[in-house]
């Protein structure tokens, strides 16, 4: 797991976790300020800790999934054996304009208005 | 008019159909019971002003199945023009232009929308506290919690607001507050009902499925509301639909219990009536087995990458552009950003950030890939195990309602409410939560509704409900909260 420091947790059964462990975070806080970037997210400065302690934990139990052999399994990305579900293409009116716009924060001339992207920009 | 609100939903429309009840004065007293919640079970109830007239209901059929029956509905199904927030900040006020695909079917056989039910925000969370609207009470024991997502739902039924109500279940959010509450819930298949116009969680997971107060109501409402839509190509239905349960006995049926179950974590009330359960299942005539399904301990883990990861994905679209929320700032990533921290909730927070660092770049393997082939195995002890039993059976949650705050500074612990309920979600099979007895919590306090769990084969819903209708019969579970608790 490049990058990654895999804990391995003890197995546990619900309500026989053990006390947080004294062990080295999964994810540490500039990985945490890291992923709230990926997510469009800003954390409070006080929040960036707890973050860290509360996803540590989360992800020392997710874990010991690293410990089975799944060597040669195939993932499942979906449960329902579907392919390529057909339709004819018929084209169809879609929801009324206005409709749609009416719902947004700041609609304008039939469109979404947002911050201009360059206004950072030099 | 207490009568009336003693009726079934089943009763109701066979009397609505007989012109033995007036719809209108059905409809009339339960609208009155939703107005007067107490429970903080709805997020939306109709005024008199905003009360859809019959006129507006598309099905308004006097031979529907669901003729006059007006329902709850979880605010995660989009209902035109009447608010649908998720349980979010970040879509107060939000009104869709359609309506989803299971509140139409609803519509379609009859019935009408009673109110909007409260729910953990974007269905993230086992106790319905992560509602940015306030927690559910839990009829039972109002300092207590309903359990959730679903847990709007599941308390209007349980407290006399509703006659049924529908729900979604991703890692056990119907069959969780279900039994929490004293009520059934059922998870259909995945793909048995469409989720066209379901605000999506985790859309491999995402179930629709009805909360209700027996057995027979709740295969009444997933009667109207399976098949497949062409609106959510992952929809197929039910061949050959889905009648009411009629089964007396349990002879000839084998009812698994997983051998990995496990003593530890477990309350020991919920033990003792899961035990009482098994006996009754002897009694009516069934087989109790050993099952097992080496990989289901892992289900937790597995579940808690899978579901973050893809909701990280599906909750991107909240970005202040087309609808919702939006905090001003000078440019776009800005405002991106403001608009979502101010918009999401803690636990919303916490997964999204679970799902996208399991998705980046140098984890992804390891937690998503890893995750992905633990379903696969999971679904596989499930298809072994089904080879020599016709159900798998477990408490539906591992202990009683607890009290409000008990797990909302542990979210691990909260997530591990879900130890039973998530495999069977992993593996997209049907399963059932029917009250099974009272039991105290604990350490002491009142006796509270636990509910035991009946899964089966993919598609199978009308064994599994024939089934948890006979063992319903069996265990005649009449108790209800008192008034007031």
């Amino acid at each position: 797991m490049p990058g990654g420091t895999l804990v391995q947790a003890p197995c546990a059964a619900p309500g026989s976790r053990p006390a947080a462990p004294n062990i080295r975070r999964v994810i540490d806080r500039e990985q945490v300020l890291h992923v709230a970037r990926l997510s469009r997210l800003r954390l409070a400065e006080q929040d960036v800790e707890k973050m860290a302690g509360e996803l540590s934990g989360i992800l020392e139990h997710v874990d010991r999934i690293g410990e089975l052999d799944l060597d040669g399994v195939e993932p499942t990305s979906h449960v329902v054996d579907l392919e390529n579900v057909m339709r004819p293409d018929e084209p169809r009116p879609s929801w009324p304009r206005e409709q749609v716009v009416a719902q947004a924060p700041d609609p304008e001339e039939g469109a979404f208005r947002v911050p201009s992207p360059q206004a950072d920009a030099p | 008019m207490t009568e009336l609100l003693e009726l079934t939903v089943a009763d109701a429309a066979e009397q609505i159909r007989a012109g033995e009840v007036e719809r209108g004065d059905y409809a009339e007293a339960w609208h009155e019971r939703a107005a007067a919640d107490d429970l903080n079970a709805y997020l939306w109830t109709p005024d008199d002003g905003s009360r859809m007239s019959d006129d507006e209901q598309p099905g308004n059929d006097t031979a529907g199945t669901l003729n006059g029956i007006p329902i709850a509905i979880k605010d995660l199904f989009c209902t035109k023009s009447v608010p649908t927030t998720a349980g979010s900040r970040i879509l107060e006020g939000h009104r869709p232009v359609y309506t989803s695909t299971a509140v139409r079917r609803l519509q379609a056989a009859g019935a009408s929308v009673l109110g909007k039910t409260n729910m953990d925000e974007f269905a993230m969370g086992s106790s319905n506290e992560n509602s940015a609207y306030g927690p559910v009470l839990n009829p039972w024991d109002r300092r207590r919690v309903p359990g959730g997502s679903s847990g709007g739902s599941a308390a209007a039924v349980a407290g006399g607001l509703a006659p049924a109500a529908i729900g979604t279940d991703t890692g056990g959010s119907i069959r969780q507050p279900a039994a929490l509450c004293g009520i059934v819930g059922l998870k259909p298949t995945y793909g048995a009902i469409s989720r066209y116009g379901m605000v999506a969680f985790a859309s491999s997971l995402d179930q629709c499925g009805p909360l209700a107060r027996d057995v027979t109501d709740a295969a009444l409402l997933l009667g109207a509301m399976q098949g497949p839509d062409p609106c959510d190509s992952t929809s197929i239905g039910i061949e050959g639909g889905v009648a009411a349960p009629s089964r007396a006995d349990l002879a000839g049926l084998r009812f698994g219990v997983p051998k990995e179950l496990g003593e530890d974590g477990m309350e020991a009330g919920v033990r003792q009536v899961f035990e009482q359960t098994l006996e009754r299942i002897r009694d009516l005539g069934g087989e109790v087995a050993e099952a097992t399904l080496p990989h289901a301990g892992h289900g937790i883990s597995a579940y808690y990458v899978l579901a973050p990861a893809e909701a990280s994905a599906n909750l991107a679209r909240y970005d202040g552009v087309r609808y919702g929320l939006r905090h001003d700032a000078g440019d776009l990533i800005e405002m991106y950003e403001t608009t979502r921290s101010a918009g999401f909730g803690a636990e919303v927070k916490r997964r999204i950030m679970l799902g996208t660092y399991a998705l980046s770049s140098g984890y992804y393997e390891a937690y998503y890939g890893q995750a992905q082939k633990v379903r696969t195995k999971i679904a596989g002890d499930f298809r072994t195990a089904f080879e020599s039993v016709d159900f798998v059976v477990t408490p539906t949650s591992p202990s009683v309602a607890f009290e409000l705050g008990a797990k909302t500074d542990d979210p691990l612990a909260m997530y591990l409410n879900d130890f039973f309920t998530v495999p069977m979600s992993l593996a997209g099979i049907p399963a059932i939560s029917i009250p099974a007895g009272l039991a105290p919590p604990d350490g002491g306090g009142p006796e509270l509704p636990v509910g035991f769990q009946i899964a089966a084969p993919a598609f199978g819903e009308a064994k599994l409900l024939d089934a948890a209708f006979a063992l319903e019969q069996g265990i005649g579970f009449d108790a209800r909260p008192a008034e007031g608790s």
